[in-house]
């Protein structure tokens, strides 16, 4: 058990991250909240993909003349950090746009909290 | 040659006309609606370029920039791709030109915006069908996504509030296919989808892939509004404007259907998927449920969008019923309902759009036989849509339930054949509901004390609808029609060369 948690600490914290980020979107009332949550969530999708690759004693994905390109266990493997360039731009403009949309909420009807938005809306 | 560069253009030409009507906006407004229309028209040629070429020669498979797949990116397009691309770039085309009063009517002076969202998400939508790629799949599925928020947005007063649903609900779904790809990137190490069916076919199935296949399946089940991940889907579609709809309810959810088919059947083994994680049965099941509580809950609405609304959420069943079958006859089904349901439901939502603009509401308790009488045309577009909705026999919607009734005697599931049985019952109930109003209900006895008071002027005047909004709902109509008589060819030259091997 406890080799298990020292082997997998990093995909045990993100589990719990991207828990109470669906915790925050779903139970939340306040729309800030909300948004907090979404972006907790994407973030530790993120995360998955950059721990996922992670390798014991290796560097970064720049070539070292001491090591060469004959063994590439001692380089990360460069390709989920490239995804995930483009991943966090997507989360990004995510968050942009419901920050626009949350203006737009507010403007209306003078509220972020859910309740009393939708007592208002009637 | 333009039929084996087509993959590349179809997003393209998408793309280029969104950023194009934004810039040309700013000149004056109607350009951004004439390049929607061109674009879009760009966008339909190429498409129907590509299918025949797909149909004469096979396969096309575009790499982006030369890069060799698996590490490039592949633009691929097969049958079942390079219609869905016809598909999705005619209903685009339709309503793009019915936009032009619409759009002015009931979101003045936002216009450019709408265009250029539009163009944004039908490029995304059709980059998702194209690619053969998991990741850059996740990058078109938020282009499109993103732009939908936006095009939802642009509504009614409470438009902003259901958008706001809409992204939290459709970033989750996006944040669990993220997470369902690092699965299978992990296991695989492969994003091309031709390269993980190949890798799947020879490794033993492992728990992270089948983690990963059902994470996917929860995060497409969110973007197509699969039974109980449907919530945002009734408010976005009531409150965005009547253009807006009728763009986002055929074609949206439809393309997450064919990444559900392309993800499950395609890159998947299909035996696989069905026999060793029952993942098609939970899609199939959840399906079925859906389309009997949407159905429900569509007789009991007076708005029309809104009973439409929930209509989508229903039809959406019949489509996750037929890949629930998992056979060659609920492929069939499933993708003939997607071809029906994107036109009826476009032509029904133009429709709603047409009396918003005419009569100022379209509200059903508020209908009477003087809209049979007022908008002749657009009424009759209404009939044969509804009567494709129920699925009586000469128009489309008959031959989809009936490749769907097929698949489930086939495999003795009576449970779905009651619910096709029932389900049909129930649209009948909502839609004759309509119907009974638009041409037998007299006029003067109205709900509402005010209005019958109001000067009755004698049967009013024909005031259909004006052309460009017009054309394209007979259009449509007349398309149910037409898909209902020729479906024997369609199915034989288009369908089944789609049904993938091993199905």
């Amino acid at each position: 058990m406890l080799e298990f948690i020292e082997g997998y600490y990093a995909y045990i914290f993100l589990a719990l991250l991207f828990t109470i980020g669906l915790y925050g979107m779903m139970v939340k009332r306040n729309l800030m909240k909300k948004i907090l949550g979404m972006s907790m969530v994407q973030i530790s999708t993120i995360m998955f993909w950059l721990v996922s690759a992670f390798k014991e004693g290796a560097g970064v994905t720049v070539l070292n003349e001491r090591i060469g390109v004959d063994n590439p266990d001692l380089y990360f493997n460069p390709l989920p950090h490239t995804l995930m360039l483009t991943a966090i731009v997507v989360a990004v403009i995510t968050l942009g746009v419901s920050f626009a949309l949350a203006i737009a909420i507010y403007r209306e009807y003078q509220t972020l909290d859910e309740p009393s938005l939708l007592e208002r809306m009637k | 040659m333009i039929g084996a560069e087509a993959p590349v253009f179809i997003p393209l030409a998408f793309l280029v006309s969104a950023m194009l009507a934004l810039l040309l906006g700013v000149i004056s407004r109607p350009l951004a609606y004439v390049t929607a229309i061109v674009g879009s028209a760009a966008a339909l040629f190429f498409s129907v370029r590509g299918l025949q070429a797909v149909l004469a020669d096979g396969p096309i498979s575009y790499h982006l920039a030369g890069w060799m797949p698996p590490l490039g990116i592949e633009l691929y397009l097969d049958p079942l791709a390079g219609f869905f691309c016809v598909l999705l770039s005619g209903i685009t085309l339709l309503v793009m030109v019915y936009g032009r009063h619409s759009v002015q009517h009931e979101t003045p002076r936002k216009e450019v915006p709408f265009y250029s969202l539009a163009m944004f998400l039908v490029g995304g939508l059709s980059g998702m069908v194209m690619t053969g790629d998991l990741f850059n799949l996740y990058v078109f599925l938020e282009i499109g996504a993103l732009s939908g928020y936006g095009l939802v947005a642009i509504g009614d007063k409470r438009a902003p509030v259901s958008a706001f649903r809409y992204l939290t609900l459709g970033t989750l779904g996006a944040a669990f296919f993220l997470l369902g790809v690092a699965f299978i990137f992990i296991s695989t190490g492969t994003l091309n989808m031709a390269d993980i069916a190949r890798v799947l076919l020879v490794s033993q199935p492992t728990t992270p892939i089948m983690l990963g296949m059902a994470l996917i399946v929860v995060g497409v089940g969110l973007k197509m509004a699969l039974f109980p991940m449907h919530a945002w889907l009734p408010d976005a579609y009531t409150h965005a404007s009547s253009t807006a709809t009728a763009l986002i309810a055929p074609i949206g959810t439809k393309v997450a259907a064919y990444i559900l088919l392309r993800v499950l059947f395609f890159m998947a083994d299909p035996e696989y998927v069905r026999h060793d994680i029952h993942l098609t049965d939970v899609v199939g099941y959840l399906g079925a449920v859906g389309i009997i509580w949407a159905s429900v809950m569509a007789i009991t609405q007076k708005e029309m969008k809104r009973m439409l609304a929930y209509s989508s959420v229903a039809q959406v069943g019949y489509i996750a019923l037929g890949i629930g079958l998992a056979s060659p006859l609920g492929f069939i089904g499933a993708v003939l309902h997607v071809i029906n349901h994107a036109f009826m439901k476009a032509c029904l939502f133009l429709v709603s759009g047409s009396f918003r603009l005419r009569l100022g509401h379209s509200s059903i308790p508020k209908l009477d036989h003087g809209v049979g009488r007022v908008l002749p045309w657009t009424s009759a577009a209404f009939s044969i849509a509804a009567i494709s909705m129920i699925g009586l026999p000469p128009t489309a919607g008959f031959f989809s339930k009936w490749y769907l009734a097929l698949g489930s005697i086939e495999q003795s599931n009576w449970v779905f054949v009651a619910v096709l049985l029932i389900s049909s019952l129930m649209n009948a109930v909502y839609f004759f509901r309509i119907l009974e109003r638009m041409y037998l209900k007299p006029r003067s006895a109205s709900d509402d004390g005010k209005e019958a008071e109001m000067p009755q002027q004698a049967a009013p005047a024909n005031n259909e609808a004006p052309g460009s909004m017009l054309v394209p709902t007979l259009v449509l109509a007349a398309g149910v029609l037409v898909l209902g008589i020729m479906n024997a060819w369609g199915i034989s030259h288009i369908i089944e060369p789609m049904i993938p091997e091993g199905l």
